[in-house]
């Protein structure tokens, strides 16, 4: 009884954990497929983080919050779509620039802001954050183990953002492989030059793409800071994008696939915090390290094409130049 | 790299550097200005405090030290045609290596031994972290760039389990090992400098800047001086052209990786050997990533490394006196600037080069072709 309860929680921590994951993977789908490599999911996730927790810090209103975080996303994804599409420059280098500049202008903002050490103020008004929804008769039903207690935790208790982006998996698949604008979008990561010939903009659809990664990395950081926690703090992210981007590897760039490496990697996260010092039979204890090390080691060995293979976008990291 | 030679030697090495710099500068004085400060002021401050006193100017070539030795290894690499973006990692190991040694020998030996050691293990164990991911993009076609980010985080991952359980000085708290012995220290400069009679504020500053300058011309002799350095830029540029001329691409890759490796590797003889007398959590502390806006903007050229990584020493050092004298500005301003360094002189560099081409030839400019790293498809 005692360990089934256990296995309900962690399993819906790891609900809670792969949400943000799962937000900026499909981000990161979108404008893979389209050719560019998105290594910027950390940076765009982090200056969303941030600016939700600004604005809903100031205004009391969480959804105030969401509309700064897509917006801040949004316009860190088209400065790379600037550098990257437009003048061509090299996607890994402006990627890491903006990563790089975006933990740095967090703090710093935050600084200047709110006078508390690069952190935004704690968010423990009403409204300014995105609480926990409790489904019809949640609180009866978690009295009763089965089914009871599976729909007070897995289904009930979460907020609007988790329930959004469990819809956002079978939308994108629908919109990547049943519509035409999915169908030019996967086209122009794979030949951009064929899809140029058929007389549709290849800077266009990048446009498009990097700006819809842009808007999902935004919610996926108003979860961070306005959800998952109550303010932005130094570095919150903590290396969640490049953990998307890995799941998003993990997952073949195929959505439902991607939702799964996203589930499997929340729930390494969410088994380290419960397996912390203690002694299981037969193995002992396992370092904390070793679990929050998997999922890298993981995506590494797919990637080496030792636990299945992985193909990535063929036209993936090429700039693309109409005269060539 | 594969920019088309538009542009004058000076202009491609000098201006255009300089103009991004520029421009980086430009917007963080804006960003200085949103803040609420004076960004003239500012920049005076940043200036003063890097370059003003002894203790400033030798604190600006202890950091110039850690991103001469990443930006070094960013840059091998990048001739090659990779990306390493491991650097971080490299480093944070190749520490490991050189700290284990001082651990070990530090009071066995004298310096004379431990030194050489040192730098040995920091390299192979710096090479070693570089050899997975570069023999995953040989042979297995694995894409380094995202490889070598998965090998940070294992990193981190390994080092903090190594220094909580197993190299922690007993009865303590913070994970750190335990003080390295007296003859595992690299003497500080200002201590050379009593030794001869001249009086330099105390720093830490030491010896390894004088090792990462020898790294510096090593790699030049290297890279532009012998048959290998050959190999390594032709492969880089032209797969195709090395596999003509009986180069094997593949054999480059892991060679120039194991180079990168163990050259952001030796970061732990200033930082741990150097400095800090200790392996400590996250000591490289994002100089790795430095080292790639170090390379970029010193066009991976070791004298421009060199140039580049003294100025963003600088930037690190200033950005403490900034924040200690601007009562709304923290050390964070240093990395936005960075960021932004890497912004100009990486991905936008085309927004400079093409007027300044048009500018030039007084004709339009051929379109510039891609720079940067040509990726290598996964």
């Amino acid at each position: 009884m005692e360990t089934y309860t256990l296995i309900v929680l962690t399993l819906a921590a790891t609900i809670r954990v792969a949400t943000p994951l799962l937000l900026a993977a499909i981000a990161g789908m979108f404008s893979e497929r389209s050719g560019v490599v998105d290594l910027g999911l950390e940076g765009k996730m982090l200056g969303a983080a941030f600016a939700a927790a600004a604005v809903s810090a100031a205004t009391g209103s969480a959804w105030a919050g969401l509309g700064a975080g897509i917006a801040a996303a949004v316009l860190l994804a088209l400065l790379l779509a600037f550098a990257t599409v437009s003048q061509r420059g090299n996607q890994v280098v402006a990627a890491m620039a903006i990563n790089i500049m975006v933990a740095g202008l967090g703090p710093t903002l935050a600084l200047a802001w709110f006078n508390l050490g690069g952190q935004t103020p704690q968010l423990d008004g009403p409204g300014q954050r995105f609480t926990s929804l409790v489904w019809p008769w949640a609180s009866t039903a978690a009295e009763q183990p089965f089914p009871g207690l599976l729909y007070a935790q897995l289904l009930s208790g979460h907020n609007l953002i988790v329930y959004a982006a469990a819809a956002l998996v079978p939308v994108s698949a629908w919109v990547l492989f049943r519509t035409r604008f999915g169908l030019r979008l996967r086209a122009v990561g794979e030949n951009p030059l064929a899809v140029d010939t058929a007389g549709i903009s290849v800077t266009g659809l990048r446009y498009q793409a990097i700006l819809i990664s842009g808007v999902l990395c935004g919610v996926a950081g108003t979860y961070l800071s306005t959800a998952a926690s109550a303010g932005f703090t130094r570095d919150m992210t903590a290396g969640k994008g490049y953990l998307a981007l890995a799941a998003l590897i993990f997952g073949k760039w195929k959505p439902y696939p991607t939702l799964f490496a996203c589930l499997l990697f929340a729930f390494t996260d969410a088994l380290a915090s419960r397996l912390q010092g203690v002694a299981l039979p037969l193995i002992g204890v396992i370092p904390v390290q070793a679990i929050l090390a998997l999922p890298y080691v993981l995506t590494v060995l797919l990637l080496a094409g030792f636990v299945g293979k992985a193909t990535a976008p063929a036209a993936i990291g090429v700039p693309y130049s109409k005269e060539k | 790299m594969s920019a088309p030679a538009k542009l004058p030697r000076w202009a491609e090495r000098g201006l255009l550097p300089l103009i991004n710099l520029a421009a980086a500068l430009i917007l963080s004085g804006v960003v200085v200005k949103i803040l609420g400060e004076s960004p003239w002021a500012a920049l005076k401050l940043l200036a003063s405090g890097a370059l003003g006193t002894q203790e400033g100017i030798g604190y600006t070539l202890y950091y110039a030290t850690n991103f001469i030795f990443t930006g070094l290894g960013v840059a091998v690499a990048y001739h090659a045609g990779l990306f390493n973006i491991g650097c971080e990692g490299q480093a944070y190991i190749g520490g490991l290596g050189s700290g284990l040694v001082a651990l070990w020998l530090g009071d066995r030996a004298p310096l004379l031994v431990v030194l050489p050691v040192a730098i040995m293990a920091g390299a192979a164990f710096g090479a070693a972290w570089a050899l997975i991911p570069a023999w995953l993009q040989a042979r297995r076609g694995s894409h380094i760039v995202i490889t070598t980010i998965m090998f940070n985080f294992i990193a981190a991952s390994l080092m903090t389990y190594l220094l909580v359980n197993v190299l922690i000085k007993p009865g303590q708290q913070s994970p750190e090992s335990r003080e390295f012995g007296a003859n595992a220290v690299l003497p500080a400069v200002h201590e050379v400098c009593a030794q001869v009679g001249i009086t330099f504020s105390p720093s830490p500053w030491n010896l390894a800047f004088a090792i990462a300058l020898l790294a510096a011309a090593l790699v030049w002799v290297l890279v532009w001086r012998t048959r290998w350095g050959y190999a390594l830029r032709v492969a880089g540029q032209n797969q195709s052209a090395a596999v003509y001329a009986g180069i094997s691409p593949s054999r480059i890759i892991i060679q120039a990786m194991l180079l990168s490796g163990a050259l952001a590797g030796c970061l732990g003889l200033n930082e741990l050997l150097g400095s800090q007398h200790r392996i400590l959590i996250d000591f490289p502390g994002g100089a790795g990533f430095v080292g790639i806006a170090v390379a970029l903007m010193g066009r991976n050229h070791p004298v421009g490394i060199v140039v580049a990584a003294v100025l963003f020493g600088a930037l690190a050092q200033g950005g403490s006196q900034l924040a200690f004298d601007l009562p709304k500005i923290n050390r964070d301003m240093v990395v936005v600037i960075q960021g932004l360094v890497i912004l100009f002189c990486g991905a936008l560099e085309n927004v400079f080069r093409t007027p300044l081409a048009k500018l030039w030839h007084g004709r339009p400019a051929r379109d510039p072709k891609p720079t940067g790293v040509t990726p290598v498809p996964p």
